[in-house]
């Protein structure tokens, strides 16, 4: 007791300490044996040693680079589709959600009630040869007869669209919600039009919330490997598959770590040109 | 013209609702479907068997055993030094603030398979064995920060004075913190604790990384999904929906409620 007050300054570091320690152990300290795995040699047999093998980079990147690419585009299409989808719906739910607002809201986040995997197995379900999607598209020609839905880059597509709408469509329900409605009145009664008041004034005011919604959704989707697997084949593999792979069933540690680290870097490096074109300092985010 | 850009816009929301929802409905249509061999794929017909007997596949009532444990444990550790950490940050001037936030904001943000695969890494490396324990250990770590979020957003609208008053009147610090600071926040911490379980629940990608020979329930799906899943993991998967869904719905209606009633 007297300890404390007569160092009231420590409280702090003390309430922090047993978080933060668990943070630096289990977060922090992984990421050095990550880099150092990443330049191991070896194998299960003979055992694995750090031998600055860089040849792991070279080697993963030259024979990985196609699901490289591939999850970078899936993960930015989905993002796109995710903003596209879910700027409409946060818009009706902050202007015309009244005192339902919450509730719809909570019909947005009703996917995250069901189990990841359950209901990517239920994307599944839907695609199937013979559920009604297919058919149904057949029917009207949109797909032709031998046509499939899942099983192909759609599939994975549309479900890692599903799966992360909700991280795209909080954060821009959050910043439309902050818009004062007088705003957009004020700029109607200044003779724009509706289209030009939203362009103007809605859009431009709603930017940190696209900001914060299109890295939440893409940094997850960027490493996702569930949608792929469940709903694609291998020629839809993307890196997360390839690191799943290698670490829990060919044991191919180096290379593994290393994929771990590019698609890091490449996700840091995208999140900088993209901070930077946005300019988001300005937009106080 | 007005008339039909307010229906547009409606019509289109209901439409998103319907796609959001389509699978859950279908999640929960499945736990009663009658399908003929292995796959649960198309329906064949009602039945109820499923629901009368949940935990009938082998191995599935262990899984869910495993992830209920470790959520408890795991969800109760992070919300305790997750607690800790909000009131640190909320009351307290301390120098390592911005090194505090980095700290919290960067599980977030990072992708869990990297942050499964840079723990694999480490338990490897120590020649820790992977298993329940290593399972708890991450799942405390990535909840800690929600943890930190929620409760931090109880505790920046609270009133110090309060606790003045209460060390004014004599209460030491402990018994100010027990009898005034606790029961205020006490909102707050649920609301994370029940964030840090949901999410622990949840979990599959860290803990596939992590798991060893443990089962959770998503790893049981996981594994089931090679082989076909059985319908009772719909009827599991339709009751964590409602118990979640439940919980939300109960909590929303009564804010709705008490804000009627300051109005």
């Amino acid at each position: 007791m007297d300890w404390l007050h007569r160092h009231k300054g420590s409280i702090p570091y003390l309430l922090l300490l047993p978080g933060l320690a668990w943070l630096a152990l289990f977060f922090v300290v992984p990421t050095y044996y990550l880099a150092e795995t990443s330049l191991q040699s070896g194998s299960l047999d003979v055992g694995y040693a750090f031998s600055w093998a860089w040849s792991n980079y070279s080697d993963a990147i030259s024979t990985y680079h196609e699901q490289f690419v591939r999850s970078l585009e899936y993960a930015g299409i989905a993002t796109v589709l995710a903003l596209l989808l879910s700027y409409p719906l946060a818009y009706f739910i902050a202007f015309r959600g009244g005192r339902w607002k919450s509730l719809l809201l909570l019909l947005i986040i009703a996917p995250f009630f069901v189990t990841y995997l359950i209901r990517t197995l239920a994307w599944q379900t839907i695609l199937s040869d013979s559920g009604f999607v297919v058919t149904t598209l057949q029917s009207i020609g949109l797909l032709g007869d031998g046509d499939r839905l899942l099983a192909t880059s759609t599939a994975v597509v549309a479900g890692i669209t599903y799966n992360f709408l909700p991280f795209m469509a909080l954060p821009l329900y959050v910043s439309l919600e902050q818009i004062d409605p007088r705003l957009i009145e004020a700029a109607e009664d200044l003779y724009a039009s509706k289209a030009k008041a939203f362009l103007r004034v809605t859009l431009p005011l709603s930017l940190p919330g696209v900001f914060a919604g299109t890295l939440l959704t893409f940094i997850p989707a960027a490493g996702d490997f569930i949608n792929a697997e469940l709903l694609g084949t291998p020629r839809q593999s993307m890196i997360g598959n390839v690191i799943q792979s290698k670490f829990l069933v060919l044991t191919d540690y180096g290379q593994a770590a290393a994929l771990s680290f590019v698609l890091m870097a490449a996700i840091l490096v995208l999140i900088g040109i993209y901070t930077k074109v946005l300019g988001t300092e300005r937009l106080g985010v | 013209m007005a008339l039909v850009r307010r229906h547009v816009l409606t019509g289109y929301a209901l439409l998103a609702f319907v796609y959001l929802l389509l699978p859950i409905a279908v999640v929960i249509a499945f736990s009663f479907n009658d399908p003929l061999g292995r796959f649960n794929y198309t329906w064949e017909g009602f039945t109820l068997r499923h629901w009368q007997d949940p935990f009938g596949p082998p191995g599935l009532r262990d899984a869910i055993v495993a992830s209920l444990e470790i959520a408890a444990l795991a969800s109760f550790v992070a919300t305790i030094l997750g607690t800790l950490v909000a009131l640190a940050l909320v009351r307290y001037g301390f120098r390592g603030r911005g090194l505090t936030n980095l700290l919290i904001f960067m599980p977030m943000t990072t992708p869990e398979i990297v942050m499964g695969a840079s723990l694999l890494a480490l338990f490897l490396n120590l020649g820790v064995a992977t298993g329940f324990w290593t399972i708890f250990i991450a799942h405390v770590m990535f909840c800690i920060s929600f943890v930190v979020v929620t409760v931090k957003a109880r505790l920046v609208g609270f009133d110090r004075h309060l606790e003045e008053a209460a060390m004014d009147l004599g209460a030491n610090p402990f018994t100010t913190f027990g009898r005034v600071t606790l029961p205020l926040i006490a909102p707050g911490i649920a609301a994370g604790a029940l964030l840090a379980f949901a999410l622990s629940v949840d979990d599959f990608v860290i803990t596939l990384f992590n798991a060893g020979p443990t089962i959770t329930f998503p790893l049981y799906v996981w594994g089931a999904a090679r082989v076909g899943v059985p319908p009772q993991v719909n009827v599991i998967g339709t009751l964590i929906f409602l118990a979640a869904a439940g919980l939300m719905v109960a909590n929303v209606l009564s804010q709705i409620r008490r804000s009627k009633g300051a109005m």
